[in-house]
């Protein structure tokens, strides 16, 4: 081998090895973050974490009962608002649409899901707690259902479209009419993987925090209705980390451990449902 | 020296008439080749010589193995994933199985099926052989891009669109510069597979005309499912048939005389 | 036979209505529905509009390149927030696209199918965890290393380019850079990665068969054909980043003014809305902050729109060049 090809093949195996480290590095940041969670949370994930209300810096014992229910609050409302628009928008897109509006549509929807979604919560702050005057968990809701919307759409349409045509002409030549056809066949044979994209939807609101600095604001206590400031976890984690206090970063520790432990629970089990191939819209 | 494959218990003698106008030692050589896909075999104890400055044809119906066994000649398969290769294959009596592949694969060029010019301009495509392979440093690129381009029969064509993408030319040029840039580092074997079959016949021609006069700088083995064309441009033919070689022989012989009974099936068209 | 069939819904057959027109219904909750993206949409830009006017009218345009930003003297330039958004996510991509594509090009060409599929599958769940919880571990831990370890070190080296000069707090441009880096990870990857195995194997097997070696093979055939799909990785990575929040608000220092050195603190649009929106007295204040929101949404939807141009062109490309 001459010693040009030596020096080739040197340079070959130098490249393809920073490469592979670099494959590698990237990838154990997760475990990474796992790991410092683990390390440093695990210890204050209490009953009382589940179960108290928080108290004042010092004191023992406290708890983010009332942000783990008020996210939950704030996540179903979301749901419940975003979902069906986001769903039945899919199911336009995939089985209605004509070029023009469909397309339309779709590239407002791909926009939509790229706006920052601070912007989102200013959008909601300007629709819903300026003119009643006050922080509410119903803001919140709404800002988190502006961005389910078109990340359900675009799955659930995605999911449609990879329907075999010949699963469709079948149910209409046999006397069914469109929406039925849609209804009976279409939507229960992709009903997987538009699960699966709910779920992951669903997931990742849950972990936002920006959109709900200033509408659902945040809350020491128990809130009683929609219309008032509400706690949810990733607002107290933001909270409590940046404060000054020693056992509040326990506590943002510890809910975040708990906070990520849900969000990848979530997204390993909607993926591993869905069969190997069929990518996820970004 | 006989060089039937006797595959299946019909046996047949060879003749003086039948041996094919060789130099005296064949350029490469593969002795008993199995080649597996994962579990699957799909070549079995393949045994061919190629003669130096000869063209040779490997026909035989689709799935036979002949594709599988020219890239094998490049060790090109060995870029797939799970595949095995048992036997020896030798370039001027040296196994190459053992051999730094790059060097190997320099000294044995090949053309896809379909055109596959890079992303870059004409001009660039031809350069890189070269350049990677250092040759630049005792001939300039542009006499080398030339060159190339004469042997492919593509100069005329092209001498005023060095620097356009390579994109920019019809598919039957795009291939001759597939072979032009194939040829720019002076291969002692051209190995091509199944060239023409995304061409119209007017280019196929050309190819086929170019395959003819290049013999003379190199060794050619082409795989082709167009009898014609072996007919036309090979010296020598090689018959597959479900991953073993049936016959080679004078293109003549194998044509009008075939000694096995699958070789003349598959000639007169019962089957394929 | 003509039927008397009053409309046709797009995909319907001709035939008597039997009942109420069910497909008609059907397309029009499903085009409501549909039409509620489109209005939301709208709906946004309007009401970024209106309430920045105060800002807006007082300022103008110099709001954009003004670097003062004074809320007891009511004066709001949006400058150093621009800058620092740039800034942090500049610093971000310069390390992630390195990074990301060198991986990338692992799991599409070096990788067996299986390890390329599982570790893709982690590099997803990375994409999937939220911003807060990054936010959370660089202030413990990227913070202290930066100010012990990292920041000291690179000092020593290069402490005489002001770039690297100057006090090292622990937060500020540079930490924001790297979070955010780590944080874009997810998107390079997995686009390019996509890019990379659309490219067609005859690209490949072309430089292979002409004696490169696999990596020239990669670098010099493969890559310039992924080229604009990997591009619209990095364009989708940048968007993500410009709009960043949590994880940047937490480690950027707070500081509305513009220093060169990258150890210093600092701050970006998402970064001063979240933190001083619940605190702004006074319209001008406010509908500065709104008016900073109008800056990022502009800046993200153009950056995202060449993002997906990028990438529907190259799915074209790969599909097209057969």
């Amino acid at each position: 081998m001459t010693a040009r090809n030596a020096r080739r093949k040197g340079v070959n195996i130098f490249m393809l090895g920073l490469c592979a480290a670099c494959a590698f590095v990237t990838v154990s940041t997760l475990f990474v973050i796992l790991g410092f969670l683990l390390y440093n949370g695990a210890t204050s994930v209490s009953l009382n974490f589940f179960t108290k209300l928080p108290l004042p810096p010092g004191q023992d014992g406290g708890g983010m009962a009332n942000a783990i229910v008020g996210s939950a609050q704030i996540v179903i409302m979301a749901t419940l608002i975003g979902l069906p628009i986001g769903f039945f928008a899919g199911i336009y897109l995939a089985e209605y649409g004509g070029k023009t509006f469909a397309f339309m549509v779709r590239y407002v929807a791909d926009l939509l899901n790229g706006i920052p979604s601070i912007v989102i919560g200013i959008f909601a702050w300007t629709v819903i707690v300026v003119p009643a005057h006050h922080f509410s968990a119903l803001a919140g809701s709404m800002a988190l259902s502006l961005m389910l919307i078109p990340i359900t759409a675009r799955s659930t349409e995605q999911f449609l479209l990879e329907v075999p045509r010949a699963m469709r002409e079948g149910s209409l030549a046999l006397g069914a009419n469109k929406w039925r056809t849609i209804a009976k066949v279409i939507v229960p044979a992709a009903r997987k993987g538009i699960m699966t994209g709910m779920i992951l939807g669903v997931a990742r609101i849950s972990g936002e925090a920006a959109p709900l600095l200033f509408t659902s604001l945040n809350n020491q206590y128990w809130s009683t209705g929609l219309s008032e400031p509400t706690a949810s976890l990733p607002v107290m984690i933001f909270l409590r980390a940046t404060s000054a206090y020693e056992d509040w970063h326990r506590q943002a520790w510890a809910a975040g451990l708990v906070l990520l432990a849900l969000v990848l629970l979530a997204n390993i089990a909607a993926r591993m449902v869905i069969s190997r191939g069929a990518s996820l819209p970004r | 020296m006989a060089i039937n494959q006797i595959q299946t218990p019909m046996t047949s003698i060879p003749t003086e008439a039948s041996t094919p106008v060789q130099s005296a030692t064949p350029k490469m050589r593969a002795s008993n080749i199995n080649f597996f896909y994962g579990k699957f075999k799909a070549l079995h104890d393949v045994s061919i010589e190629f003669a130096s400055n000869r063209v040779t044809a490997l026909i035989g119906p689709s799935g036979c193995g002949k594709s599988t066994f020219l890239r094998n000649l490049n060790r090109i398969n060995e870029t797939l994933r799970e595949t095995r290769i048992e036997g020896q294959i030798t370039l001027d009596g040296e196994n190459i199985l053992d051999k730094d592949v790059t060097e190997i694969r320099r000294r044995i060029g090949m053309v896809f099926q379909r055109p596959n010019p890079f992303p870059k301009s004409i001009f660039d495509n031809i350069v890189y052989g070269p350049r990677i392979n250092g040759m630049l440093k005792k001939t300039s690129a542009a006499e080398i891009v030339e060159k190339s381009l004469r042997r492919a029969a593509l100069w005329d064509e092209v001498k005023d669109k060095l620097h356009e993408s390579a994109y920019a030319i019809s598919g039957g040029q795009q291939q001759r510069l597939c072979i032009a840039r194939a040829l720019a580092v002076d291969p002692e074997v051209l190995l091509l597979d199944e060239p023409c079959s995304a061409l119209d016949p007017i280019a196929t021609a050309k190819i086929e005309d170019l395959l003819v006069g290049l013999k003379h700088q190199c060794t050619i083995v082409i795989v082709t499912h167009n009898m014609q064309q072996a007919a036309r441009v090979a010296d020598t033919t090689g018959f597959f048939l479900l991953g073993r070689l049936i016959e080679h022989d004078k293109t003549d012989v194998i044509f009008k005389n075939p000694s096995m009974k699958e070789t003349e099936d598959y000639i007169t068209g019962r089957f394929g | 036979m003509a039927t008397s069939s009053a409309t046709l819904t797009p995909g319907t057959t001709i035939a008597p209505k039997r009942r109420f027109g069910g497909d008609e219904v059907a397309y029009f909750i499903t085009l409501i529905f549909a039409t509620v993206i489109l209005l939301v949409t709208v709906a946004i830009v309007w009401q970024l509009w209106l309430h920045s006017s105060p800002a807006r009218e007082k300022f103008g345009f110099s709001f954009l390149a003004s670097k003062l930003w004074n809320p007891v003297t009511d004066q709001f330039g949006a400058w150093p927030f621009i800058y620092g958004t740039l800034v942090t996510s500049v610093l971000a991509l310069l390390i992630s696209v390195p990074l990301g594509v060198g991986a990338a090009i692992y799991l599409s060409e070096l990788a067996t199918a299986k390890l390329s599929n599982a570790l893709t599958f982690l590099v997803e769940l990375l994409a999937a965890v939220p911003s807060v919880i990054y936010g959370l571990l660089a202030i413990f831990t990227l913070v202290p290393l930066m100010r012990d370890y990292v920041g000291p070190a690179v000092q020593n080296v290069l402490g005489f380019l002001p770039l690297f000069s100057g006090h090292i707090f622990g937060v500020g441009y540079l930490t924001a850079g790297m979070v955010l880096a780590i944080m874009t990870f997810p998107f390079i990857i997995s686009v390019s990665r996509e890019a990379l195995m659309a490219v067609p194997r005859e690209q490949r097997e072309a430089a292979l068969a002409l004696g490169a070696t696999q990596w020239e093979s990669t670098f010099n055939a493969v890559l310039p054909f992924a080229k604009l799909g990997i591009m619209g990785s990095v364009f989708l990575a940048l968007a993500r980043a410009l709009g960043e929040t949590m994880a940047v608000t937490m480690v950027i220092g707070n500081d509305p003014a513009i220093h060169t050195s990258l150890f210093a603190p600092g701050y970006t649009i998402a970064a001063v809305i979240a933190n001083e929106f619940t605190e702004a007295t006074g319209n001008t204040y406010l509908s500065a902050l709104v008016e900073l929101g109008l800056v990022l949404f502009a800046l993200t939807i153009v950056i995202n729109g060449v993002a997906q141009l990028m990438i529907v062109l190259t799915t074209k490309k790969g599909s097209a060049k057969a």
